[in-house]
This record gives C-alpha cells, structure tokens and sequence, in this order.
C-alpha cells in the first residue's frame, strides 16, 4: 500500500486525527477516528459537478446521480434502500457545481454496508433505459419545483450574466431543453468517464479502528480498475468588463435584489480575508458559519432601517473562482430603488470611511471556532467537510487548518481583499420584481443554486 | 468496528445519566452532560400557543414570540444579537399551537451569557413599540411571500378543509396580513403576562455541562417565573369529515404542483400512537419515503418528492400527504396516493416489510440521538408527553411487540380512502 501520512489534530477535542492515503489505483481515502457516539459516516466523493458540463449535457451529473440510487446487479433497485432504512441507517447524495458526493450514515457496527454499496455502484450501476425514462419526469419535476421560488429563477440568470465562458453559469439541475433530451447513453458515458478509483475521494468517520477500516477500503476498492484520467476544464472566466444587470419578472408581490461580484477561490490566500468580510456584511458563511445575522452590517443598513425584510449572502469554498453574492427581500410596500442606493452607500461606506474592524475579526473567528464545535458533533458533518475540502482545495488539510489559518488574517488583509473585490466594474445586478401584466410563458434559463440535495 | 479505545461514548439517555429537577414554581430542568465537543444546546417550550389567541388575532403568539428578542432586560435588540452572534451562539422562539418552543446552541464557555438572555427574553421582554413595527413589517413581508409558494399554501387550505371553522387548527399559527395588521403593542404584553407561566415549562440543557451548576444556574434566573393560572386551550371536539373536501388554488405563473391530502390524525397520547406511526413509517417514511415515494416517485415518476408525515401532538394534529408533481399529473398522483391508503387498510403488511419497518424506526435511534441537539430535542418531548425518563429504554420492545393486525386497525381507525382532505396549488388549470 502506498504512502499514508498523518497530519496533526485541529483544536477541537472532539476531533481524532486524519489519515490520507492514496491507494495504486489512485482513491484517495481519508479516515477519521472518533468515539462521541455509536455512529460511522462513509463518503464518496467524485470530482465532477456541473462545473463539466457543457451546453447540451447540462444537469447531467446530477441527473447521474440520481441514477445511482436504481441499482446494480448485486444491489438491484430498493434492495439498497432497504437495506440502509433497515439498519436505522441514513444515505442520501449531492451534486454540486464542483462535485458529486455520496454517503452512508450508520450505527457503527452496520458501516461495512456503506463501503460495499459505494464500491460496487462506482462501476457496476446499471441504467437501465426503464429507470432513465421515469427519472427523467422526476428530475423535471424537481427543476420545475425550484422555478416555483423567485430566488432560483433570479439566481439562475445572475449566474448567467456573470459568468460568459466558465460553466458556473448554468445551474447544477440544468437547462429544460437539455433535461428533455439527454439519453441513457449520454448518462452512462458520463458515468463511465467520470466515476473510477482515481477521479474519487472516500472518506470514513466515526466510532471506528482506523486500521481495520482501512484495511478493509482497501480490500474492496483497491482491485478496482482506473480510468483515463478525465478531461480538465480549461474555460476561465475572462475579467468582466463593466457592470451587468438582469432583472426577472415573476408572479407574487415580492421583489428580490442580488449582487453579485467574482471572489477568490478555496485556495486563493484571498479567501479567507474575504470570508470574514462576507462574516461582516451579511454573517458568516462556509465551514465557519451558521446562526443568525442580526448584528451583521447589512442587516443594520438595511432590515434595521426597514428597507428590506431579510439580508442573505456568503461564501462558500469552490475549485474556481465563485461568486460572492448579497440579497435582500424588498419590505413589503418598500421602493427598490431606495434599497439599492442604501446597499450601495453601505459598501461605499466600508470601502472609504468604515472598513472591517479588529472587532469584526474576532467576532468572526470566535464564530467559526463556535462553528468548528457544534459540527464536531456529528460524524456526517466532518465527513462532508473533509471531502468537500479535498476537492475545492485539494487538501483535507484545509478543513484541517481553517481555524488556525483564519486566526492569520489581519483587518489589512480584509480591507485589501474588499478593494479588489467589492469593484463596480465586476458586479452583476439582478432584480426580481413582481409582474405588472399576465405570466410570460418561461423561457429556459440557465444557473443557480450551488447545490441540490437528492433523493 | 472494535470496542477498544471509546472513551466518551454515551449510552442510550436514560434515568441514570439524565437529570431531571423540578423548580418550586413547577418549571421541570432535564439536564445529560456530554464532554465529546465543547459545546452546549438548550431547548424548550412553555404552554402559550396559537390556540390560545383569538381568531380576529391569527398570529399573536408568534408576534409575541419573535418579539421576546427585540429588547429584554437591560439589553436592546442589537445588544442582544450583537452578544449573541459574537460568541456564535443562536437562540430563537417560535410559537406552533399549544406552546411556545425556544432553541439554543454555544459553546461551554458561554453558557452563562445565553442563559442570561433567555431568562430576560421569557421574563423581561420590553417589546419596544418601534421594534414591533419593524417585525410586523418583516411577518407582513414573509406572509406575501409564503402567499405565492405553492406548498406553502397547499398546506394552510388543507388545514382550512381537515378542521371545523371554529378549531384553531383550521388557522395559521402565523396569522394573515389582515389579523398581524390589527395585533397591538398591549395585544402582545397582555399575551405575554397571562400565558408566559412556569407551569407546564420544560428546559432541556445538552452537552459539556455540570448537571448541578445548571439547575442552580436555571433556578436563579428562572425560579422568578410565576405560576399562573394559564389558561388551558380547551379544544372543540372534532367530528369525522363528511365527505369529501378538495380545493385548487390556481397560482399563475408557476410550474409545479404541490398536493397535501389528509386527516386529523391521532394525538400523541393515544394509546395506538406507535401503532400509527408505524402504519405511517410504511406508507410515506421508510427509506426513500416509504410505499408512497416506491410508488408516486420511483415506479411512476410522477413527482420529486412523495411522502406522509404523522404529527400527534397535544392535539389532533393531522395525519397528511405531501408530493409536488407536474399539473399533468395531479390527479394520477392523487389517485395512487389514495390506492396507499387502502392497501394499507385492506392488507395485512407482510412480515418481512413489518420487521424492516420496526428494524428502522429502532434501528435509527443511535443516529437521530449522535448530536446534542437530537438528544435535547428527545428529553423535551419525553418530558412534554409524560413518556418517562425510561422510555428510550423500553422504546424498542414496545416497537418490536406492534403486530401486523395493530398496524392495520390503526390505519382503519385514524384514515379514510374515500373521506379526506385535499388541496392543491399550482398553475391554473392543473386541478
């Protein structure tokens, strides 16, 4: 077996030390021992989202996906279903734009049941054309379920306009006009091209020994065959030139606002200064994130001056550069218009006269130390994170180092990052308003939420 | 895998690791400490509802709930969530029908901070008259917005056709634009003095705790509370659906329909709850959501998601269906719904789907019971429906005895194939 290496533990006394190890057939496996409870996480993780998609094939992965929840020969169709649901276990799936990922959630003595199915179902799902046929009405079904929310449709188009060239510009469930003629053979070529030992993470966390559970990925895993390695994406976004607006006409009686400006990616040093000026303006955001934003500026600036109901946004870590977004939901009976000036006076405000301060900063670490906590807690939460940061970062080490590399940044870090990044000339506007005339028939459109939860 | 090295793994939470103390003013603590992470959640309810508030006044006790953190004690509404957020701990209320829930979360070392501010929000809310504005604004705002959300409303004229006129179920917890318009500043302080009593509080606190400091700690901030004589919500009696009650509410504009059919189910206390759950766990649960999404989902491809979902509260909560399909494919999707519940009257559940169903609903707890949070959720409900501290104990053989022939009387007692509530909202035309 190939090199393991073992990498300190991060400060949170829950956590158990990371093992990597890189079988010949090029998995990568990460194992985490940890006894809080009885209960053991698996993951897969592959490395293909939307973000390998093309015009034509959009929502393929996903659609994929869902596929793998219809069987193999030794694992027909439901018999996986029960077999989890019967052990008291939990499984489910995501794909995002970087990613598609795959997980068993078990009481600790079931969790073989977990490697088993993610190894045979990573070469042996069967497709069936029957299975694809219904799957496809499912899968429209979902799409149209998400155009029924104001803010995906907005999202979807703010996708669009910002990003020309890179595919973060159609939405991981993909355009109708692809969802209707993608064909099994389109799938199952996606499949095969995308789902092999070495284009794939597994990750083990739990009530565990990290020995015998490595001993036994490798028993299942290592006689499995690797692929040609899949073929990059090279389509990088140019740099926007100018501002760019899109506004959607929907029903109901409410608007939306979204902003959306290029932001640094996972690895970028750039990063985390922004994620703690993401922390300040609308709360904080990715592994260091969670509760409420009341104390946030744009929740002052915005819902405490009655402009907007609510204020959302953040950052999350991504193979290439994402957006930062911020939206606000306009008040009932509230004017646009003002909204958006008071938006923009606020980041003016933080650009010129009131930029991050120190105290910011420390909320924002104690935040995410906070944060680091709680999701110690549950061995599905680090199993996630673990494999999450494998792929955008390409390290576990920077899920690992989060906390103490976050206690690095400095206000000047911030305050240079919002400069570089918080620039007018490379936004996008978007605007939701509600229609004054009949619907519009919808038209097909393109991106938006970063990731869908399936089955 | 092996059992060598466990060092902090918790059993099952029973009498002899969950603490339990009653305060003289009748507020019962239920305290389990867990050192795994060094973090803490707090959960917990008291009896002031929905059902409590008058109708012309929908949507009180939640106003006063998310008011009670818009100013407390000494501390204003950004004090509060300025502290709050800058150790990254939450708290929030929420009011459903018969009590008025709040939840927690920080880390050890804050402790005493958030209990602080929760003794303040639930004894000494100043509800600003100006803050009050600026929530019913928000309310406003957010009752326009779950105006144009299909499943959002689908569920409240499902509520409107399962339960009389006159039963606070037939109502919105949340209220409308119309009964949050007319709720005054003296409406909420008034609710807020007759119903925010010890008697009938539950405070569950989880995690890196010393059981005995907390009691002292919740005993100084909370023995205050008062015991009233809270009223109790009285509820009228519900008689069986007379035929069938459908409604469409066209939404112009979107794409998918979402369906919610159904009945009042059983309430918690009932002596065949289990069985119930059980019949329900089959029939829109199990797996990828039972035989509803094996048949609605997978076999037909109707929807994206099919399901059932069993309330059993204090009260007659309803026993209801959920799936969002095509408008194509209302009526289809509908009909198999309805062709699930019979089956599940008319057949016996074969053996070998009974025992993978009891297997999981057993099976599951270790899971469900990993997070502090899952665990404090557990305690609050034990204590709430008087389950017994033993009762995760006994839980699995009271499941494990359920036969096939209970399961089935449940589902002819509590469901009816040819008398239900339906509704759905969606794009006109898709009825």
């Amino acid at each position: 077996m190939p090199s393991t290496e073992a990498l300190a533990p991060p400060n949170t006394p829950a956590a158990g030390k990371v093992s990597r190890t890189v079988l010949d057939n090029g998995l990568t496996v990460l194992t985490k021992e940890i006894h809080h409870a009885p209960v053991a996480t698996f993951w897969v993780f592959y490395r293909v989202g939307s973000r390998n998609e093309g015009p034509g094939i959009t929502g393929i992965s996903h659609w994929t996906e869902h596929m793998m929840f219809k069987g193999t020969p030794t694992f027909p169709n439901r018999v996986l279903d029960r077999a989890i649901s019967r052990v008291g276990g939990q499984w489910n799936a995501f794909t995002s734009s970087d990613f598609t990922a795959y997980y068993e959630t078990l009481p600790a003595g079931e969790i073989d049941l977990g490697l088993q199915i993610e190894c045979d179902r990573m070469v042996n799902s069967l497709f069936d054309p029957d299975e694809v046929s219904s799957e496809r009405t499912v899968i429209i079904s979902e799409r149209q379920g998400a155009e029924n929310n104001p803010m995906f449709l907005l999202s979807e188009e703010v996708h669009a306009a910002a990003f020309r060239i890179h595919p973060y510009r159609h939405t991981v469930i993909g355009d109708m006009v692809d969802l209707e003629r993608i064909s099994r053979d389109d799938l199952h070529a996606h499949y095969r091209r995308y789902y092999n030992p070495n284009n794939a993470i597994a990750v083990a966390v739990g009530d565990f020994d990290s020995d015998a559970m490595l001993a036994r990925i490798v028993e299942l895993f290592a006689p499995l065959k690797p692929g040609p390695d899949p073929r990059p994406v090279h389509r990088v976004e140019p740099e926007q030139r100018g501002e760019r607006q899109v506004t959607v006409e929907g029903d109901g009686e409410t608007s939306y606002l979204a902003l959306a400006y290029h932001a640094p990616n996972a690895t970028d040093l750039d990063f985390l200064p922004l994620s703690v000026l993401a922390a300040s303006l609308v709360g904080a955001s990715g592994p260091g994130g969670g509760g409420t934003n009341k104390s946030s500026r744009l929740y002052k600036a915005l819902v405490e001056t009655e402009l907007a109901a609510a204020v959302g946004g953040g950052i999350g870590p991504m193979i290439d550069p994402p957006l930062f977004t911020m939206s606000a939901t306009l008040r009932a009976g509230g004017d646009l218009a003002e909204l958006e000036t008071a938006l923009d006076a606020e980041l003016e405000r933080l650009l010129t006269s009131a930029p991050v301060t120190e105290e910011e900063l420390i909320k924002a670490i104690k935040r995410a130390k906070a944060a680091f906590a709680f999701g110690s807690e549950s061995v599905t939460s680090q199993g996630s994170w673990l494999g999450l940061s494998e792929i955008t970062a390409g390290s576990h080490v920077w899920f690992q180092n989060y906390l103490a590399n976050l206690q690095k940044v400095t206000t000047e870090d911030v305050a240079r990052v919002a400069a570089n990044c918080l620039d007018r000339r490379r936004r996008t506007i978007g605007r939701y308003v509600p229609s004054t005339s009949e619907p519009m028939n919808r038209g097909n459109g393109t991106k938006s939420a970063l990731m869908h939860e399936s089955a | 895998m092996t059992d060598s090295n466990r060092t902090t793994r918790p059993s099952i939470p029973g009498p002899h690791d969950i603490v339990r103390h009653t305060l003289d003013n009748g507020a019962t603590i239920l305290v389990r400490e867990n050192h795994a992470s060094p973090s803490i959640v707090i959960d917990g309810l008291l009896r002031a509802g929905a059902a409590d508030t008058a109708p012309e006044k929908a949507g009180l006790a939640s106003f006063a709930a998310a008011g009670l953190l818009r100013g407390a004690g000494k501390r204003t509404f950004s004090r509060i969530f300025e502290d709050m957020e800058s150790i990254g701990a939450s708290l929030s209320f929420s009011a459903g029908q018969h009590t008025t829930e709040f939840s927690g979360q920080c880390l050890s070392e804050d402790l005493d901070l958030l209990l602080d501010i929760l003794r303040d929000a639930l004894l000494a809310p100043t509800f600003p008259a100006e803050q009050l504005e600026k929530l019913r604004g928000q309310f406003i705002t957010g009752l326009q917005i779950r105006a144009n959300d299909t499943r959002s409303v689908a569920r409240l004229e499902f509520f409107k056709l399962a339960y009389p006129s006159d039963h606070p179920y037939s109502r919105s917890a949340d209220g409308t634009v119309e009964t949050v318009s007319a709720i005054t500043r003296q409406d909420i302080v008034s609710f807020h003095r007759q119903h925010y009593g010890a008697g009938g509080m539950i405070i569950s606190v989880v995690g890196d705790v010393d059981p005995a400091a907390v009691v002292r700690k919740l005993d100084a901030r909370l023995g205050a509370t008062p015991v009233l004589q809270q009223p109790s919500s009285e509820l009228p009696s519900l008689l069986p659906l007379t035929g069938m009650q459908q409604r469409f509410v066209p939404l112009p504009g979107k794409t998918q329909s979402d369906i919610v059919l159904g009945i009042p189910g059983p309430i918690r206390a009932a002596d065949d709850f289990l069985h119930a759950r059980l019949a329900n766990t089959i029939l829109g649960v199990f797996g990828l959501m039972g035989r509803l999404g094996a048949s609605v989902r997978d076999d037909q491809g109707l929807a994206y998601y099919a399901y059932s979902e069993l309330t059993g509260g204090l009260g007659p909560g309803p026993w209801r269906f959920s799936a969002g399909v095509n408008p194509a494919n209302v009526s289809q999707a509908a009909l198999s719904m309805r062709d699930e519940i019979r089956r599940l009257q008319e057949e016996p559940v074969p053996a070998e789907e009974l025992a993978d169903n009891k297997s999981y609903l057993v099976g599951s707890l270790p899971l469900h019971l990993e997070t502090n949070s899952g665990v404090s959720d557990t305690l609050v409900n034990i204590e709430l429906y008087r389950l017994g501290l033993d009762y995760l104990q006994r839980y699995p053989e009271m499941m494990m005895q359920i036969t096939a022939d209970q399961v089935q009387a449940a589902a002819l007692k509590y469901l009816n194939a040819d008398t239900y509530a339906m509704a759905v909202a969606g794009p006109p035309g898709g009825e």
